[in-house]
């Protein structure tokens, strides 16, 4: 079991590491998402799928195969704070593509390498009130 | 016991959820803010003084046994970066007292501050590798909405830069912690330090390792994966950059510590290779600044050239060393902060952070001038001031070890710094304004600023002055890194 884990962990983060090498900003973040459940799938494989029983036990039963429950916690953190990340990310980019227009990778880097703008941002915080529902 | 341990975390969370209860009343917000960062300083103070007196907290969340529950551990290095963290935080948000933007924004960046806060006081403390991976992303989402805030083009694009490669390390560290994890069979730092230390890993868990290095490393800004920092610091609001120049790098120094002397107490292959990263990142950061023309991105690119001279005292690996990374962690956290904290007061005061557009500030407030000269004398290593004894320690540790090219390096690039501050010094404090009349037009400013440039600054002075007490309290945290005798003692009550 853990082979064929391990297998489509590696597929996914091949996948993964392609996309966030393309220009277009959506497809590097969907990349850093399909990244991200690659890992988690690498962590869940990482930990083992060899046990069948659940790991609970009551006072003097024992478990003949019992599952390692640790990845599977491990594995639920991370999908959770990654999606939390992931939304974070695409609200960004929503935000920037509404506001701006469409960005590629080369525009974003071209846009803060801009010299800033004078009159001191202490004054005039660069929009105002946008950037907020 | 147990709840003093927790308390790091616990104030900035407390602070954060109180906040939040009273969101709409915005004077509630700044109040309980502020006396929220000023209980997470006494926290962390009472902190070093518990650890001064050779006492290192530890503590099972939940009553779980080591290995199997979360471990945390407060010893003398984690007890002085939650005072520090403490310090910075304050400092951050009275910079921002009545700062002239819309009030939503400045609530915003209180609360804000506080989740930053509560992940990076967790990393100082936790001794359990997955839940360190749990406070970064706890610090990642507070940064993440801090660089964003206030939107802008400019500002949103630099937030996509930090954030992608950002999310992208911590990817690399979860899928680190999950090999590790794979390869022993436990996440804690201690049970990996006794794997270690007994020469008993297997190539599975070195490969766990490395990556988790690595990941470290561009959080850390080390050469070659730094290129994030410069290109996206200078975009955030001055206070927000300010709080991240100071801190959040160094997080991923302090975690290259604690793993590094856990793992490989004596010089090992890592150390060598750390030696050159180090060299290579000092002299590559600090030449990146000497092409830049605007104030936040010099200094920028000196945090890079800084962090550098830390992970030299970590690679050359005697105590001394690692005391002088200790020492040089403590200096520059208030240094570096408090230069972009001047920055910003004189971007407000010239109309511009432009160098070329920026002069006349000597002939118009000459304190700031001083405000700016003690923290920019330190970070080039002037005595008597902090970053002197700072890199007095280092490169004498270098030649204690008889790593001649370190010092080299090291001295070299002191001397960079110093032709970049007085490049800052020239055009923004000596030369006349080109357009006179503009200067100081928009007003001097809030008072809470001033207070932060002026307090940080007897601080740089103070640790400059008393050196001797910071340093003995250095060597013996740097002892305590390499016996790590809390660390290994942890799995002492494990059931078998």
């Amino acid at each position: 079991m853990e082979w064929i884990g391990a297998i489509t962990a590696g597929i996914m983060a091949a996948l993964g590491v392609w996309m966030m090498l393309d220009r277009h900003l959506m497809r590097v973040v969907l990349g850093i998402a399909v990244l991200g459940n690659a890992i988690n799938l690498g962590v869940l494989s990482a930990g083992r799928f060899a046990g069948t029983e659940a790991a609970f036990t009551f006072a003097g039963q024992t478990l003949q195969n019992p599952a390692n429950p640790l990845p599977q916690a491990l594995v639920l953190t991370a999908i959770v704070i990654g999606f939390a990340l992931f939304v974070f990310a695409l609200s960004v980019l929503k935000r920037t593509h509404e506001l701006h227009g469409d960005k590629d990778t080369d525009d974003v880097s071209q846009v803060t390498e801009q010299p800033s703008p004078d009159g001191g941002e202490e004054q005039d915080p660069a929009g105002r009130g946008q950037g907020r529902q | 016991m147990n709840t003093l341990i927790v308390l790091p975390v616990l104030v900035p969370l407390a602070t954060l959820l109180l906040a939040l209860l009273v969101k709409r009343h915005h004077a509630w917000v700044t109040g309980i803010s502020l006396t929220g960062a000023l209980m997470l300083l006494l926290t962390g103070l009472y902190l070093v003084a518990v650890a001064a007196g050779d006492t290192v907290l530890t503590g099972q969340m939940g009553g779980w046994a080591a290995p199997y529950g979360i471990s945390l551990v407060i010893d003398r290095l984690s007890a002085v970066m939650v005072a520090i963290t403490g310090v910075i935080g304050l400092a951050t948000l009275v910079y921002c007292l009545r700062q002239p933007m819309p009030a939503d924004f400045l609530r915003d960046v209180h609360l804000f501050v506080h989740g930053l806060l509560a992940g990076i006081c967790g990393a100082f403390i936790t001794a359990d590798v997955f839940n360190l991976y749990v406070w970064f992303e706890v610090l990642l989402i507070g940064s993440f909405a801090l660089i964003a805030l206030g939107g802008g083009e400019r500002r949103l694009s630099g937030a996509m830069i930090y954030l992608v490669l950002n999310m992208l390390a911590t990817l690399l560290f979860l899928l680190a912690a999950g090999l590790v994890y794979g390869a022993t069979g436990t996440l804690n730092m201690g049970e990996l330090a006794l794997l270690f230390r007994a020469e008993q890993a297997s190539d599975a868990a070195w490969l766990g390792v490395i990556l988790m290095l690595i990941s470290f490393s561009i959080k850390a800004a080390l050469f070659p994966l730094f290129g994030w920092l410069p290109a996206s610091y200078h975009v955030a609001w001055t206070p927000v950059s300010a709080l991240f120049a100071g801190l959040l790098t160094k997080v991923g120094v302090y975690a290259l510590i604690r793993l590094v002397t856990l793992l490989w107490p004596e010089p090992d292959v890592v150390h060598g290779v750390l030696l050159w990263v180090a060299c290579a990142t000092m002299i590559i950061g600090v030449l990146g600044a000497a092409a830049q023309t605007e104030v936040r991105r010099i200094l920028s690119f000196h945090i890079v050239s800084q962090v550098g001279y830390m992970i030299l005292g970590l690679a050359l690996a005697t105590p001394l060393a690692l005391a002088g990374a200790v020492f040089y962690l403590i200096h520059h956290i208030v240094v570096k902060a408090n230069l972009f904290f001047v920055g910003g007061i004189a971007a407000r005061l010239t109309g511009s952070e432009r160098l070329a557009a920026m002069g006349g500030l000597y002939a118009r407030t000459p304190l700031l001038a001083v405000l700016f000269a003690i923290p920019a004398l330190s970070l080039a290593g002037i005595p008597p001031l902090s970053g002197f004894w700072a890199k007095f320690v280092l490169v004498k540790a270098s030649l204690e070890a008889g790593v001649w090219v370190a010092a080299f390096f090291a001295l070299l690039t002191g001397v960079f710094t110093l032709l970049s501050m007085s490049k800052i010094w020239n055009e923004g404090f000596l030369k006349a304004h080109p357009q006179p009349d503009q200067l100081g037009s928009a007003g001097r400013g809030p008072a809470g600023a001033w207070y932060t440039a002026g307090v940080l600054a007897l601080i740089t002075v103070a640790i400059g002055l008393g050196a001797g007490p910071v340093m003995e309290y250095a060597m013996a945290a740097s002892r305590q890194l390499i016996e790590a005798p809390a660390y290994l003692q942890l799995l002492d009550g494990r059931p078998d």
